[in-house]
């Protein structure tokens, strides 16, 4: 009898603090309504152009026309997956998409870090200051003047590099229609225009080192290069792992805008890769559930990578996303 | 105690050193002669681009590339759509991501985490190319400006970048005494967290400047009509396309006066197209950098 006086009055006490807690969140909500008020445009804005792109995102699972809208139309589940997969342009794309984006990776991630160390090392502020100033300025050009200097300088004609090639004895090349120059072309012309920019944050993570630890790599007598090892290398390692993850997670995505505007009749085979291939297929071609179906396969793909790249890299280090 | 520290740098050393000084002047030559090239050829004559002599600096000197360009309608209009779609959108951009930032930034605003998911997922799964041109197609907005100011306009990494800047920069208790003396949140914003966050507000406006100056994609999925064409567009068909006859810009009777100019276009129209955005460079150099590390402090 006692006891269940005890429980009752104790389901009271939590029932009255449940409705305490209820009527503190209202109250507090009431109490800052103005910072509802400003997300709220936001909000629209992102269920508008990504949440409900996401839910018509099941178009790759049904047979889309535009006259019965995205859940009118035929469901048939798999089946544009299964012709993706068996299509002989499958294997072709996978291996254009992995092979340019690891090659990227490659060369693209260790670049910067490579110019952040030897500028780190470089006494005379004003030499310094230009060498960043010059190679930070290729990041305010865009694609379509980046693609069009491409093909300017790599042309038979106008090119300088072309003429090098000839002054050295060589037959003239049109790089550009070379399917085997592609990926070369795409990677550096990427770290051509992006080393200054990446280093922005490896030389401030440089500058955040403590002192006190190169004064005792000195100490210790250790040479320059000793110093960059032990000292330098694992102070940028965190913000180098952080950028490592999220280069991996977006393996699949390799630019489609520079990619479209490189491609030419005559390096598409090493040139086409999925998201070039989706917006032909999809939008040129108005095959709209098909390549929604390939657009869908690509991004689970990154998603699983970001996911398993970060829980290795909370496994073997202390730097992860989450 | 100079005498010590020259002891002390070994002949290894001094060499590495060396090292670092020629990679860093490879790296330093790479990136500029480009630049340089592409500058000197615009300002030369058409037969010394076609003949191959420009290397460096200019040679014989001219301005015809832009004399073209300045008087063709279709660049203009070009050039006047960039910039309006520059200025709505950085303005739609900037206005949105502080109504979003701000309030993630207050620890009293219930929900926050929430909504923090949901534009984290946002960043690691989309909804792809089509099902997003069927959703814009679906509000009727393809073919017109507002497809080029709309789809694009929050990025969540700004968002984020913005949130972390409001909270490391305005202290909690100014927004508690601001409430104590009756300030609302919206008045609490835009009297005392806007005027010191001009910092943040000028990195947004830069990096989306920057992004929709040169951003081709927009236009290329959403606009039809010519006269709705941003500047870069229209570099890409002349430029990459070669669809429209660059030759065909000018009065030219000669064919090989044609031919010479079409060359030369391209070396004037890179300049013409890039220089609005190098400008503003040299000043905002402290603003980019800011906001790439604030960018790079996990969100």
């Amino acid at each position: 009898m006692g006891t269940t006086g005890t429980v009752k009055a104790l389901h009271d006490v939590q029932k009255e603090s449940k409705a305490l807690a209820a009527r503190r969140l209202w109250k507090g909500i009431k109490r800052h309504w103005q910072l509802y008020l400003l997300v709220l445009a936001p909000l629209v804005y992102f269920i508008i152009f990504k949440y409900i792109p996401m839910y018509g995102a099941q178009i790759a699972f049904r047979d889309f026309s535009i006259v019965k809208g995205i859940t009118g139309s035929d469901f048939v589940g798999l089946s544009h997956f299964e012709a993706f997969f068996k299509s002989p342009n499958f294997w072709l794309l996978i291996k254009n998409t992995m092979g340019i984006s690891l090659y990227s990776l490659l060369i693209g991630f260790p670049a910067p870090i490579l110019l952040a160390l030897a500028l780190n090392e470089v006494r005379s502020m004003r030499f310094k200051k230009t060498v960043q100033l010059v190679t930070f300025a290729p990041f305010f050009i865009s694609t379509v003047v980046m693609v069009s200097m491409l093909i300017i300088f790599l042309s038979p004609r106008l090119g300088f590099v072309d003429q090098i090639v000839q002054a050295l004895g060589f037959e003239s090349i049109n790089f550009m229609g070379v399917p085997g120059y592609f990926k070369s072309i795409f990677v550096f012309s990427n770290v051509w225009q992006s080393i200054g920019y990446g280093a922005v944050v490896y030389l401030a993570a440089l500058a955040g080192i403590n002192p006190e630890l190169y004064e005792a790599a000195k100490v210790d007598g250790a040479s320059r290069f000793q110093k960059i090892r032990n000292v330098d290398l694992p102070g940028i390692a965190p913000a180098a792992i952080i950028l490592l993850i999220l280069s991996v997670g977006q393996i699949m995505n390799v630019g489609f805008e520079k990619i479209y505007l490189m491609q030419n009749p005559l390096n598409v085979s090493t040139s086409e890769v999925i998201s070039t291939y989706v917006y032909k297929t999809g939008l040129l071609g108005a095959n709209f559930s098909f390549s929604a179906a390939v657009d869908l396969f690509n991004s689970v793909i990154n998603l699983i990578l970001l996911i398993t790249v970060n829980s290795i890299a909370k496994r073997i280090s202390d730097s992860s996303l989450w | 105690m100079s005498r010590t520290h020259a002891i002390r740098e070994s002949l290894g050393d001094r060499i590495f050193l060396a090292f670092i000084y020629a990679f860093l002047i490879l790296v330093l030559a790479t990136v500029i002669y480009p630049l340089i090239f592409i500058v000197s050829s615009s300002f030369s004559s058409s037969e010394a681009v076609v003949s191959g002599r420009v290397w460096l600096w200019p040679v014989d000197f001219s301005l015809e590339g832009y004399k073209v360009i300045f008087s063709n309608p279709m660049i203009l209009t070009g050039y006047k759509n960039s910039i309006l779609y520059t200025f709505f959108g950085v303005l739609a951009n900037v206005v949105l991501t502080v109504a979003l930032a701000y309030p993630l930034s207050r620890s009293t605003f219930i929900g926050r985490n929430l909504i923090m998911m949901l534009l984290v997922f946002t960043m690691l799964f989309n909804g792809g190319l089509i099902p997003t041109y069927l959703t814009v197609k679906s509000l009727g907005i393809l073919d017109s400006p507002l497809a080029m100011i709309l789809p694009g306009a929050i990025a969540v990494f700004q968002v984020i970048i913005a949130r972390t800047f409001f909270q490391s920069t305005i202290p909690k208790e100014l927004g508690e005494a601001a409430e104590l003396d009756g300030c609302s949140d919206i008045g609490f914003l835009w009297r005392v967290v806007l005027p010191l966050s001009k910092a943040i507000i000028a990195v947004l406006v830069l990096f989306h400047a920057v992004g929709t100056w040169n951003a081709y994609f927009d236009a290329l999925i959403y606009l039809k009509s010519p006269e709705l064409f941003p500047l870069q567009i229209i570099l890409r068909n002349i430029l990459i396309l070669n669809s429209v006859d660059a030759g065909s810009l000018v009065d030219a009777n000669q064919f090989a006066a044609r031919q010479g100019l079409r060359d030369l276009l391209k070396f004037s129209l890179i300049v013409v197209a890039t220089v609005p955005i190098l400008c503003i460079y040299p000043f905002v150099q402290k603003y980019f950098v800011q906001g790439i590390m604030i960018g790079s402090v996990k969100g």
